[in-house]
């Protein structure tokens, strides 16, 4: 056991999982990086967040393989592999970039299996880089799991730690579905425990990471981080609030969430995307839908506006959603 | 490579299936047993098979919304196939599929795609497997002109090409993609100069002539499984039918639909092999009866089998359920 980044705990997971596995390959644009250029050196970057270092230089560019910047042909050879015996690991280098390969993923990875029948299986991660807090504006900012949640024969998966990180990585590679896999940008240097050996950590099992019987708050990938503060901000005032990250969103834990909903009778529901059909939305309608009569108070959902993320560093303080927010937002439903 | 008089007799009586299938499907359609829509392969028979001639089922293709004659050409089970375009149990798909879905993986048959321009980025994954795990295996993409349009096969063509993957581009350009002509759609004119200029070897071919296109893909099969990287083949198919069954057609000339027929494929074969008398019309007319028989088999069962059952919904959207 040592103390590792997101990045390390990431690299690590990819590290040992090719070593013991032959038919998991990375594809991405730059996922080495050097190729062509005048340098004549591989591993120039490692992925564009250094995610990847190393890698080529274990197993090589044949199955750490850099792809021209078409992320169409990333993920559908990426599918395509996957349906023919590989267990691809393929980067969209920032989430944003989904606008570009959209049919690769939801037309076909998502419903190869139920099409043919359940004669066809994808078992390949798509590694994503999601979320605001380094100025990267509107198209490299967002925080896109809605899109992927809704859609069925999607898993979709969001660490918010160094240890989730790894044992979900894991999970992925081996799983048997086509996952998403969402890496926020601003996690990359959290650093926590992370053990050495591989593990693994079920999708669908949410993680209580404080214990409360005040206040229900859901938070999932960075927006954990906002919720703890705000847990923290209000325990000086005896209020004990239970943190749930769901860890996944595709398979939804409900029942952890409404378990908690029983016995606080308080819901906030914190979230980095746009609210309308987000997963704040849709925890808030479970809760409504399942667990109407232990509702002591209107659930909150505190989340970004419904804007583009904007690039000024001023603006984008108030997009992100802040453990101010979230602390009020406790406070309002602990007075209804 | 040369075609033995057994492979000549396959190579017609995968043909003949085919137009036997489409013939039988549209009278099935037009009588209302096949729900949705339909895409007919009719006068493109020779570009299926004289590419499929060289495939195993260890080799993959990936096929369109027009995908009926691939999937025979592949090995399909006809039974199966007929079942799932009724949308009945026991349907190559379990009927989820339907015609435009059609799947068999086992026979290296990786589904006819709905989306025009959907299949070049997964067949290309197909051939990343095969030279990943070094299994000798190559990968065709069959798509239409229209999908020579799509970004997603210029992507898939630029990838292959980089990565030099085992894959072999097939466009039936049968001149129209729906109701607009390639004259127009193509900004080139020219699909097989435009797949070229992505660095491959890429050639236009008579695709209504099985011995043209069979000896045209066999360079490009065999490129493509000694590891000198992907082709293009271009192939001149017109389709007999509209773009779906009921298609009116409008945007052709009564001129070309009177004569788009006199390029039909199989008479193009007759002709050629009872007049260097390779094979005899006796055969060819015992291979008919054959098929028509088995054909006539198919539809029977298609029309009489069970639907799904109601289970069936939600099943298989993922591994576990």
């Amino acid at each position: 056991m040592a103390k590792k980044t997101y990045r390390q705990a990431i690299n690590e997971a990819l590290r040992q999982e090719m070593a013991r596995d032959a038919d998991v390959v990375i594809i991405g644009e730059d996922v080495a990086g050097g190729q062509g250029g005048s340098a004549g050196v591989l591993d120039a970057y490692g992925g564009v967040m250094g995610v990847t270092k190393g890698l080529v230089g274990m197993f090589g560019p044949e199955r750490v393989i850099d792809t021209p910047i078409s992320e169409s042909a990333i993920i559908g050879m990426a599918v395509g592999a996957a349906n023919t015996g590989l267990r691809p690991v393929a980067e969209l280098m920032f989430v944003d970039f989904l606008g570009v390969c959209f049919d690769q993923l939801f037309n076909q990875a998502a419903k190869v299996r139920y099409m043919f029948g359940g004669k066809a299986k994808t078992p390949m991660v798509m590694r994503s880089m999601i979320g605001a807090g380094l100025c990267a504006a509107a198209q490299h900012s967002q925080t896109l799991h809605p899109i992927f949640t809704h859609v069925p024969g999607l898993k979709v998966v969001m660490p918010s730690g160094a240890y989730d990180a790894k044992g979900l990585l894991i999970e992925a590679i081996r799983d048997d579905d086509p996952v998403i896999f969402l890496e926020h940008k601003a996690l990359y240097e959290q650093i926590e425990e992370v053990p050495d050996e591989p593990y693994m950590i079920p999708f669908g099992e949410a993680n209580i990471i404080l214990d409360g019987g005040d206040v229900t708050v859901v938070a999932l990938s960075n927006m954990v981080h906002v919720a703890l503060a705000a847990a923290r901000s209000v325990a000086k005032d005896g209020v004990r609030a239970e943190v749930i990250d769901p860890r996944t969103t595709s398979p939804l834990d409900e029942d952890t969430i409404l378990e908690s909903v029983a016995k606080t009778g308080r819901l906030v529901i914190v979230d980095e995307s746009p609210p309308r059909c987000s997963l704040a939305a849709d925890i808030a309608a479970l809760a409504v839908t399942k667990a109407f009569r232990d509702l002591k108070a209107p659930v909150e959902m505190i989340t970004a506006p419904h804007t583009p993320v904007p690039f000024a560093p001023s603006l984008e303080r108030l997009y992100i959603p802040g453990a101010d927010a979230v602390t009020q937002a406790v406070r309002r439903v602990l007075q209804s | 490579m040369q075609l033995s008089r057994d492979d000549l007799k396959e190579a017609y009586r995968r043909m003949r299936t085919i137009r036997a299938f489409e013939e039988r499907v549209k009278i099935a359609f037009e009588s209302g047993q096949i729900p949705g829509f339909v895409h007919l392969y009719v006068g493109q028979e020779a570009a299926a098979v004289g590419v499929c001639l060289h495939l195993s089922d260890a080799d993959a293709i990936g096929s369109t919304h027009r995908g009926h004659g691939h999937c025979i050409a592949k090995g399909c089970d006809i039974a199966g196939m007929m079942l799932e375009i009724f949308g009945r149990q026991g349907g190559l798909c379990g009927g989820k599929g339907g015609s435009m879905h059609i799947a068999d993986l086992a026979k290296g048959m990786l589904g006819a795609n709905a989306i025009v321009g959907g299949n070049p980025p997964l067949v290309i994954g197909a051939a990343l497997t095969a030279k990943t795990k070094r299994t000798g295996a190559v990968a065709v993409s069959f798509l239409g002109d229209g999908a020579s349009n799509q970004g997603t096969t210029f992507e898939a063509m630029n990838m292959a090409v980089v990565l030099k993957l085992p894959v072999v581009f097939v466009i039936e350009n049968n001149g129209y993609g729906e109701g607009t002509g390639v004259s127009y759609a193509v900004g080139a004119h020219d699909i097989a100069a435009r797949a070229a200029a992505f660095g491959m070897p890429a050639h236009k071919v008579d695709g209504t002539d099985l011995f043209a296109v069979h000896e045209a893909a066999g360079d490009a099969v065999r490129a493509a499984r000694e590891g000198r990287g992907p082709s293009t083949l271009e192939l001149h198919c017109p389709r007999f039918h509209g773009h779906f069954l009921g298609d009116p057609q409008a945007y052709r000339s009564a001129e070309e639909l009177q004569t788009v027929r006199q390029h039909d494929p199989l008479s193009l074969f007759r002709i050629k092999v009872t007049e260097s008398r390779l094979l005899d019309s006796h055969q060819l007319d015992a291979i008919d009866a054959e098929i028509e028989a088995m054909i006539d088999r198919a539809a029977a069962a298609a029309a009489s089998a069970p639907f799904p059952s109601p289970s069936d919904l939600i099943k298989d959207v993922y591994v576990s359920y």
